[in-house]
C-alpha cells in the first residue's frame, strides 16, 4: 500500500450536501397555458397547442404560480426580488415540447432564507426558481439508447414546477431527511404543493461530496439523481458518501458527474451522460416580458400566510404540554394538526388527544387504507372516546376496538359499546363473584402468592379479566382480590 | 375596383356580391400562378363559404365588418384554424393548425375572405422568397425579377391587383422590402401593436405582422382590424387603438420631417438614380406643407451586425421544436429518437435556416455569449436612442425603404451577405421597435421603388396619416400598371 493510499485512508472524511428539490405547483392550470394541471389523467389528455409547443403559439406567466413560489420564499425568509425574468434552457430531448424549458437562470424569484429544522439548525437556502415542468418518456426496452420506440406522456409538460436550491449546509443524511421533512411540512401547510415524493410533485436530486473533518474547502462534488423516497434519499446519500471515502482511500480521484440511484441495487451509477458537455445557451425568453411584483401584492401575500410548522410545533409545546417529539410530529401534517386541535377543542385532554392521534388512529387509518382527511371519524367522537376512559366506562383495552370501529365506520363510540357489549364492569358484587370463581378454580395460586409469589396474584387477575372478557374494571378486580387473601 | 374599401363599399351597397368578388379574385389568383407563383396554397372552399356567409349578412341586412367582403391572402406563416401552414418550409409541409392566429380571427371576423396562403422566404429569413422551400416567387413587374422578401407572396398577388389586401410580417424589412418591389403599401406596426399569437416565430423580439395593401386607407383600415392587446401574447401591449383612417390627411402643414445624413450619404454614393428619387419624394414632402431637418443616426450603420447575432440567437432557439416528435415532417431511418431529430432537421430545413441556426447557436454559445449577444442588445439600446433623439426634432422620418430597385432572380443567391444588405434601410426601426412602413415613391427603369416613413412608438395614426396626404399627392401606383395584372380593373 502507497503512502498516499495509507494517507488517505487515515483521514477522517466529513460529508458536504446541498439539496435541489423540484416541487410542483398545485396550481389549477398549468405554468404558460389553460391545460389542467393534474396527476394521474390518461396520457396526452391535459394538453394543448401551447403545451405541445406547436407553431406560432406563445407562453403566458400563471400569476398563481408566481404566487405560491413568493408565498414559499415570504415563508422561509427569502428576499422576493422586485424584477426578474424568464430564460430559455436550450437542449433537445423529446420530453420537452420545444426543445427549449422556460426558466429562470440570473433573475430568480427569490434569493436567500433558510429552512430551519427541529434541531434548531438553519439549513441556507440559494435561491428558489420558477420553470416549467417536461413531459415523461417511456421508452421500449426501459433505456433511450437503442429503444424500439419511445412514447411520450405531455401531461406533465408545463406544469410549474418550483426549484429550491439550498446552499452545502448539510453534513449528513439524516440531516437531509430532516431538512426533507420539515420542507414538505412547510409547503403542505401552505398549500402550494401535493408534496407527493411518489407521484413526483416533490422531487430531490442531492450535490454530495467529502472533505477532510474540520476543512473548509468544497470536495469535488457528484451530483446524484432518481431517488424516488425519503428514505431512498438516505440510503443514496450514505451510500455515495462510503462510495467517495473509498475511492478517496483507494487514491482515485472524485469525479464530478450525475450518477443514478438504483433503488434495487441499493447502489449509485454513473449516468455517463454528456451533463458536463451541455452548454445551454440561456437567455432571455423573448416571448415574456420581465416580471415584476408590486410591495402591496407581496405585503398582501404576507398577510395570506398559514401558521408554519415550526411555530405550531412551539405553540403546541407551550399551550398543551406536548413533548418536542409529539409537537413535531401532529403540526408536521396539517389535517392531522386541525384534527388534533379539534379533539383536544372537544375533549379539553391534550396529551390524551396527542397519545390517540400518534399511536391507535394512524395504526387503525393504515389498516383501513384511509387518511386523516377520509376517515368518516369525527373529532367529536375521539373526544367523546377519551372522556369515556377517562370516566372509566370503558377499559382502555376496549377504547382501542372503539377506536379502530370509529375510524373504519366513523360509528359513534357509544354505538359500538352498545353492539359490542364493550362497556366496562365497575360493579363491585359482580367482581367480588368473578374473584371467588377464580380462586376456587386455583387454589394452587392463593398458597404460591401466601408463600411471597406476588407473580400469583396477577395470574388469578388475568383469570378474572378472561372471565369478564375483558370487561372488568382491572383496579377493581386486583383491589379485591388482594382484599380476599389478606 | 381596386381597394378592399371599394369592395366593401360595393358589397354593401348591393353594387356586387362577396362571392362574386371572391370568385373573381381566384380566378385571377389561378390564372396568374403559372407565371407569379405567389400562392402556396389557395383556399377556394374556405373562401366561398365565407363569402356566402358576407352575402347573407348583406341579405339579412346586418351591420357589416369593415373588411366585409374583401378578398385577402394570408402569408403561409400563420395559422388557420383546419388549414396547412408550412411557413415556405419543407419540415412543416404537412403541418395542419388546430387553431387560428388572433390576427386571422380578427380579420375573418371583420369580414375579410382569405382566398389563399401565400410564398415565403422559409421562415421568413429571407429578402427575395428565393428561400421559399417550395418555388421562388416572381415580381409583377418583370417576372424575372423578385418580389422582394420575406413577404414576396403577398406582396406579389397585391401588386398584380389579385386582391387589395394581404397579410405580411416583418422582422427586419420583410413586409417594407417586397412592399416597395411590388409597388404597394406596407406597414411593420410598433412592436407589440400586433399579437403575434399564431404567427411562427422566426425571431421573437422583431417580428411584427403588419398589412400589405393596394393603398394607405386599405392599410390604416386593416391594422385598426388586427392591431390591440391579446392575452395570448404578452410582448402585446395594452395601449388603445386608434382611428387610423380618421386620421388620414391630405396636406402636410407643420408636420417636421427628418432626413437621415448617414442614410442619404449611403444611398448617394451607392445608386444615384435612386439617391435623385428619393430626393423628389423629400420636395414633394415638402411641397404639402412640411418641413424637412436633418437628423442622426449614427448607431445604424450597426444595424445590420446586431441584427444578424439577435435574430439568428432567437430563431436558433425557436426552430428547435421542428424535431418531428409531435407534428410535421419526420424522417426516420431506423436509430433512436435523437437520430431521428437529426435526420429530421437535415432533411427539413434549407439552407439559409441552417446557416442562421448555426449562426445562432454560435452567439449564444458559453463563451460567446457576452461577446456577441449581450453586445448586439447594447448597440440595439443605442439605436434605439438615436431614435428618440431624432424625434426630439421631427415628427416622422423619410428615409429610403431599399437600396435597389427590384434585382433579377438568382442574383444574390450565391452571397448572402449582398443579400442581407437589402434590410439596410428597414433593419434599424426593428430593432428599435418602432412603426415603419412603405409607399410607392416612383420607378427606377420603370421598377417600383418605396419611400420609408418611420414614427416613434405607437404613432402609426401620424405615420399613416403623412403616407396618405403623400400617396393622394403623387399617387405613383395609380399610375401604371404592372405588365401582370391581375384582374379587369
Ligand atoms: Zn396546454
Amino acid at each position: 500500500m502507497s503512502t498516499k493510499v495509507a494517507n488517505a485512508a487515515a483521514t477522517d472524511y466529513e460529508p458536504v450536501i446541498g439539496l435541489e428539490v423540484h416541487v410542483e405547483l398545485k396550481t389549477n392550470s398549468k405554468m404558460f397555458c389553460g391545460c389542467r394541471n393534474e396527476f394521474g389523467a390518461e396520457p396526452n389528455s391535459l394538453v394543448c397547442p401551447i403545451c405541445l409547443g406547436f407553431p406560432g403559439t406563445l407562453p403566458v406567466i400563471n400569476r398563481k404560480a408566481v404566487e405560491y413560489l413568493c408565498k414559499t420564499g415570504l415563508a422561509l425568509g427569502c428576499s422576493i426580488a422586485a424584477h426578474s425574468k424568464f430564460d430559455r434552457k436550450n437542449y433537445f430531448y423529446p420530453d420537452m415540447p420545444k426543445n427549449y424549458q422556460i426558466s429562470q437562470y440570473d433573475m430568480p424569484l427569490t434569493t436567500g432564507g433558510s429552512v430551519t429544522l427541529p434541531s434548531g439548525k438553519r439549513v441556507r437556502l440559494n435561491r428558489i426558481h420558477l420553470e416549467e415542468d417536461t413531459g415523461k418518456n417511456v421508452h421500449a426496452g426501459g433505456r433511450m439508447a437503442g429503444a424500439e420506440y419511445t412514447l411520450i406522456d405531455y401531461n406533465r409538460a408545463g406544469v410549474p414546477l418550483m426549484e429550491i436550491v439550498t446552499e452545502p449546509d448539510l453534513s449528513s443524511p439524516d440531516e437531509a431527511e430532516a431538512y426533507l421533512v420539515q420542507l414538505k411540512a412547510v409547503l403542505s401547510a401552505l398549500g402550494v404543493s401535493d408534496v407527493k415524493m411518489h407521484e413526483g410533485s416533490l422531487r430531490c436530486d442531492a450535490n454530495v461530496s467529502i472533505r477532510p473533518a474540520g476543512s473548509s474547502a468544497l470536495g469535488t462534488k457528484a451530483e446524484v439523481k432518481n431517488m424516488n423516497s425519503f428514505r431512498s434519499v438516505v440510503s443514496a446519500l450514505e451510500y455515495e458518501i462510503a462510495r467517495q471515502k473509498a475511492s478517496l482511500a483507494a487514491g482515485e480521484r472524485i469525479v464530478q458527474e450525475t450518477r443514478n440511484w438504483d433503488e434495487a441495487r441499493k447502489l449509485t451509477y454513473s449516468t455517463r451522460s454528456k451533463e458536463q458537455a451541455h452548454d445551454y445557451r440561456y437567455f432571455p425568453d423573448p416571448d415574456l416580458v420581465p416580471l415584476s411584483l408590486e410591495p402591496a401584492t407581496l405585503e398582501r401575500w404576507r398577510a395570506e400566510l398559514p401558521e408554519l410548522p415550526l411555530a405550531k410545533r412551539g405553540r403546541f409545546m407551550e399551550s398543551y404540554g406536548l413533548s418536542d417529539y409529539d409537537a413535531t410530529i401532529l403540526s408536521a401534517d396539517i389535517p392531522t394538526a386541525v384534527f388534533f386541535e379539534a379533539v383536544v377543542a372537544a375533549s379539553g385532554e391534550p396529551k390524551a388527544a396527542a397519545n390517540w392521534m400518534l399511536n391507535d388512529v394512524p395504526r387503525a387509518l393504515e389498516k383501513h387504507g384511509l387518511t386523516i382527511e377520509s376517515t368518516r371519524m369525527k373529532p367529536g367522537q375521539l373526544a367523546e372516546l377519551i372522556k369515556l376512559v377517562k370516566s372509566g366506562t370503558i377499559s382502555g383495552k376496549a377504547a382501542k376496538e372503539i377506536c379502530e370501529a370509529m375510524v373504519a365506520d366513523g360509528e359513534d363510540p357509544q354505538a359500538v359499546i352498545a353492539q359490542r357489549g364493550l362497556a366496562q364492569v365497575s360493579d363491585e358484587a359482580a367482581i367480588a363473584k368473578l374473584v371467588d370463581e377464580a380462586l376456587a378454580a386455583n387454589p394452587d395460586s392463593i398458597a404460591s402468592y401466601k408463600a411471597g409469589k406476588t407473580k400469583a396474584l396477577e395470574f388469578v387477575v388475568g383469570q378474572v379479566m378472561k372471565a369478564s372478557r375483558g370487561k372488568a374494571n382491572v383496579e377493581i378486580v386486583r383491589a379485591a382480590l388482594i382484599k380476599r387473601l389478606e | 375596383m381596386r381597394t378592399g374599401h371599394e369592395i366593401r363599399e360595393a358589397i354593401a351597397r348591393k353594387q356586387t356580391s362577396a362571392l362574386e368578388v371572391v370568385e373573381q379574385a381566384l380566378e385571377s389568383a389561378g390564372r396568374l400562378e403559372t407565371e407569379l407563383h405567389a400562392y402556396i396554397r389557395l383556399l377556394p372552399e374556405r373562401a366561398r363559404i365565407k363569402a356566402r356567409e358576407i352575402d347573407a349578412a348583406v341579405t339579412r341586412g346586418d351591420k357589416l365588418g369593415p373588411l366585409a367582403g374583401v378578398p385577402i391572402a394570408v402569408k403561409d406563416i400563420f395559422t388557420v384554424a383546419g388549414e396547412i401552414a408550412t411557413a415556405g418550409s419543407k419540415i412543416l409541409e404537412n403541418f395542419r393548425s388546430p387553431y387560428s392566429a388572433t390576427v386571422v380571427e380578427k380579420l375573418e371576423r371583420a369580414g375579410a375572405v382569405i382566398i389563399g396562403k401565400t410564398n415565403m422566404d422559409e421562415f421568413a429569413m429571407g429578402s427575395s422568397c428565393e428561400n421559399s422551400a417550395f418555388f421562388p416567387t416572381r415580381n409583377p413587374w418583370d417576372v424575372t425579377r423578385v418580389p422582394g422578401g420575406s413577404s414576396g407572396g403577398s406582396a406579389a398577388t397585391v401588386g398584380a391587383g389579385t386582391v387589395p389586401i394581404g397579410l405580411g410580417t416583418d422582422t427586419g424589412g420583410s413586409i417594407r422590402e417586397p412592399a416597395s418591389f411590388c409597388n404597394i403599401v406596407g406597414v411593420k406596426p410598433t412592436y407589440g401593436r400586433v399579437s403575434r399569437f399564431g404567427m411562427i416565430a422566426f425571431a421573437s423580439s422583431l417580428d411584427q405582422a403588419g398589412p400589405m395593401t393596394a393603398d394607405v386607407r386599405d392599410a390604416a383600415q386593416t391594422l385598426e382590424v388586427i392591431a390591440g392587446f391579446d392575452e395570448f401574447d404578452s410582448t402585446s401591449v395594452d395601449v388603445p387603438v386608434s382611428d387610423y383612417t380618421a386620421a388620414l390627411r391630405d396636406d402636410l402643414s407643420g408636420v417636421r420631417v427628418g432626413i437621415v445624413a448617414e442614410f442619404e450619404a449611403e444611398i448617394g454614393a451607392s445608386d444615384p438614380a435612386l439617391a435623385a428619387l428619393y430626393k423628389a419624394a423629400y420636395a414633394d414632402l415638402e411641397r404639402l406643407g412640411a418641413t424637412l431637418v436633418e437628423v442622426h443616426l449614427p448607431h445604424a450603420r450597426y444595424g445590420l451586425a446586431t441584427y444578424y447575432l439577435i435574430a439568428p440567437a432567437e430563431c436558433s432557439s425557436n426552430l428547435a421544436r421542428y424535431d418531428g416528435a409531435r407534428y410535421g415532417r419526420r424522417v426516420q431511418n431506423g436509430g433512436d429518437v435523437f437520430e431521428m431529430f437529426e435526420r429530421t432537421r437535415a432533411a427539413g430545413f434549407g439552407d439559409e435556416v441552417k446557416r442562421r441556426i448555426i449562426l445562432g447557436t454560435y452567439a449564444l454559445s458559453a463563451g460567446y455569449y457576452d461577446a456577441y449577444y449581450v453586445r448586439a442588445q447594447k448597440i440595439r439600446t443605442l439605436i434605439k436612442r438615436d431614435f428618440d433623439t431624432s424625434f426630439a426634432a421631427c415628427d416622422v422620418i423619410a428615409c429610403p425603404a431599399v437600396s435597389c430597385a427590384p434585382f433579377e432572380l438568382g442574383q444574390k443567391m450565391q452571397d448572402p451577405v449582398s443579400m442581407y444588405l437589402m434590410d439596410y434601410f428597414t433593419i434599424p426601426m426593428s430593432l428599435a421597435g418602432i412603426p415603419a412602413l412603405s409607399v410607392p415613391a416612383g420607378y427606377v427603369t420603370g421598377l417600383p421603388v418605396g419611400l420609408q416613413i418611420v414614427a416613434p412608438a405607437f404613432e402609426e395614426a401620424r405615420m399613416l396619416g403623412i403616407a396618405h396626404a403623400y400617396e393622394a399627392a403623387t399617387g405613383h401606383a395609380r399610375r401604371r400598371e404592372p405588365p401582370l395584372a391581375g384582374a379587369a380593373r
